[in-house]
């Protein structure tokens, strides 16, 4: 009960929340609920203790999915919304082949590799991936009515709305997971994989597996920007986007759930209002290397040790 | 009547080395049957091809008549063989219990959509039965929730035979469990392998403490320099001259 009651006051402040707000910062409001399902997938990966640096790329898999069934195959958009997620599984599923037969470091530049062949492909063939400059032009979501609320898509709020609904969905999935048998296998699988293999479990086919539940994700988020923004090129999913979502899912902390979120909204802000304010959003990449720095060196196990912190005090009393 | 487990003319090179060279024994179903040897005897080695970790240069692991050596290890404990480790390698992070549960994956294999959709409720009642029962029964009930790394090195030597025995395996192989104990725990570790003998699952042990092995082993196999040395029961192989002399160095020399 108390439970529901949280959630009933989450959900109106973030129905009043776009209406508080400028034009301008509506438009983040979007972006931070799409990247906030992109570092939570991450997340999921992390769990069996791989790093991946072709997340972001996966993500510009659904994208391009998304926006090339809707625009030449003439798909309902919500329809190509999951058809995105499920290439990005697909196409993960594919590059888990080469890419798990290396661990750790060796995996993380794998991956990277892999996501830049993925990104010169949709450069080098115009057709169907419009090259260098992208898909333009991609379908938006059809404007629709529940009822008491008229979704009118030109509005950046009845998209956060819609965006806001699809990723609680999918938040509450990746949520059910983690905390579900083949997530505690996934850490087993993370901390110890011989004494996991030894209890039976196939190392291959768990990590294929988070990292094919995590692409799927990422690639509804990408799909989700596709429709936003209407345009998408290689560029949108080159590895400076990549560090933006480590620096999100390391300045968080990985330890729980919300700790990569907690990153990636406090980072927004911090981008989004202070540098802006500032005038100093050019500098992101600086100021971003310069945080990630400093907490690896003064808060290793990232934001959520602070609220950890604050809710054993609670506890404890 | 073929055995439980046989192993026959196992050998493991790695390079130039010869770790195993040519050894037979057989396990029966039902005892304690120790594996022992000095230092760099093989022992370990020969574990870790039984359970699927190595895959052996030559010979065959039979269970139960059917082939098992180079099988991988998960396919290895599907089959009904499962390992400790030396030392104590657990999952450190983990609570006691969910050490516990990730043994019981096996029994109750995690299915992601029943678990998305809470349809699997019954299953993970049970396998949370299972771990509960397995902790119980090495003396951990009342651990659950402490994390697997902050035990002590008894309790965390007893917790990975609990995460080996919630499988409820046929065969379980333990790689020196009385290592580190004090006499006392090692007495309690006894009366419990016996305790787990007796409600029917096979144990084969590699151990360097002789007071646990002779008091423990209906079988011995006795191996020096990856060489099978001797087999016997315990006040066979202690009398065994080949074994003193692998142990003690060379009596006749000396003599």
């Amino acid at each position: 009960m108390r439970n529901f009651l949280i959630w009933a006051v989450v959900a109106v402040a973030l129905i009043i929340l776009p209406n508080l707000v400028s034009f301008s910062q509506q438009e983040v409001l979007v972006f931070l609920t799409i990247n906030i399902l992109v570092v939570a997938s991450y997340r999921l990966l992390t769990l069996t203790g791989e790093w991946s640096l072709g997340h972001v790329v996966i993500m510009g898999v659904g994208a391009y999915a998304s926006a090339l069934v809707t625009k030449e195959l003439g798909l309902w958009v919500p329809l190509g919304i999951l058809v995105g997620g499920a290439s990005a599984a697909f196409i993960a599923f594919l590059l888990s082949y080469p890419l798990f037969r290396m661990k750790g470091f060796y995996f993380l530049i794998g991956s990277f590799a892999a996501g830049e062949i993925i990104r010169l492909l949709w450069k080098r063939f115009r057709d169907p991936f419009g090259g260098a400059k992208g898909i333009k032009g991609i379908d938006p979501m059809p404007d629709f009515s529940i009822g008491i609320y008229q979704f009118d898509f030109f509005e950046p709020v009845s998209y956060f709305y819609f965006s806001a609904v699809v990723v609680a969905l999918c938040l509450w999935i990746l949520w059910r997971i983690e905390k579900s048998p083949v997530g505690l296998t996934f850490h087993a699988v993370h901390w110890q994989d011989k004494l996991a293999q030894a209890s039976g479990v196939n190392l291959r086919s768990y990590r294929t597996l988070a990292f094919v539940i995590a692409s799927g994700f990422a690639g509804i988020a990408g799909a989700l920007l596709a429709h936003y923004i209407g345009t998408i090129n290689p560029n949108s999913f080159d590895v400076e986007v990549m560090v933006f979502v480590l620096t999100w899912a390391i300045v968080g902390g990985t330890g729980t759930f919300y700790g990569p979120i907690l990153g990636c909204i406090v980072l927004t802000i911090l981008n989004e209002i202070v540098l802006r304010e500032l005038g100093l959003e050019q500098t992101r990449p600086l100021i971003y290397g310069l945080i990630l720095i400093l907490s690896i060196l003064f808060m290793p196990n990232g934001l959520e040790s602070i609220v950890q912190k604050f809710t054993r005090r609670k506890e404890a009393k | 009547m073929t055995s439980l487990l046989e192993v026959q003319n196992l050998t493991m090179r790695f390079g130039g080395l010869t770790a195993v060279d040519g050894l037979n024994f057989k396990v029966e179903k039902g005892h304690i049957h120790g594996l022992i040897g000095p230092n760099g005897a093989g022992k370990t080695t020969t574990f870790n091809m039984i359970s699927g970790f190595y895959t052996p240069s030559d010979g065959k692991v039979l269970l139960n008549g059917e082939e098992i050596s180079g099988l991988p290890m998960h396919h290895v404990a599907n089959r009904g063989i499962v390992r400790t480790f030396q030392h104590s390698t657990l999952f450190g992070e983990l609570s006691v219990l969910d050490n516990a549960l990730v043994g019981t994956h096996m029994t109750f294999r995690p299915n992601i959509f029943a678990a998305i959709l809470g349809l699997d409720g019954a299953a993970r009642r049970n396998a949370l039965d299972r771990a509960r029962s397995s902790l119980e029964f090495f003396g951990l009930g009342g651990l659950e929730d402490e994390l697997a790394g902050d035990l002590s090195h008894g309790h965390q030597r007893a917790l990975g035979m609990a995460v080996a025995y919630a499988s409820r395996p046929d065969l379980i192989l333990l790689d020196e469990p009385f290592t580190g104990m004090n006499p006392e725990e090692t007495r309690q570790m006894m009366g419990l392998m016996r305790r787990l003998c007796a409600e029917g699952t096979t144990i084969l042990l590699v151990e360097h403490d002789m007071q646990a092995i002779m008091g423990l082993c209906d079988n011995i196999t006795c191996m020096s320099f990856g060489k099978f040395l001797a087999e016997g029961g315990p006040s066979e192989i202690r009398n065994h001259p080949d074994v003193i002399e692998a142990y003690l160095g060379g009596a006749r020399h000396v003599a």
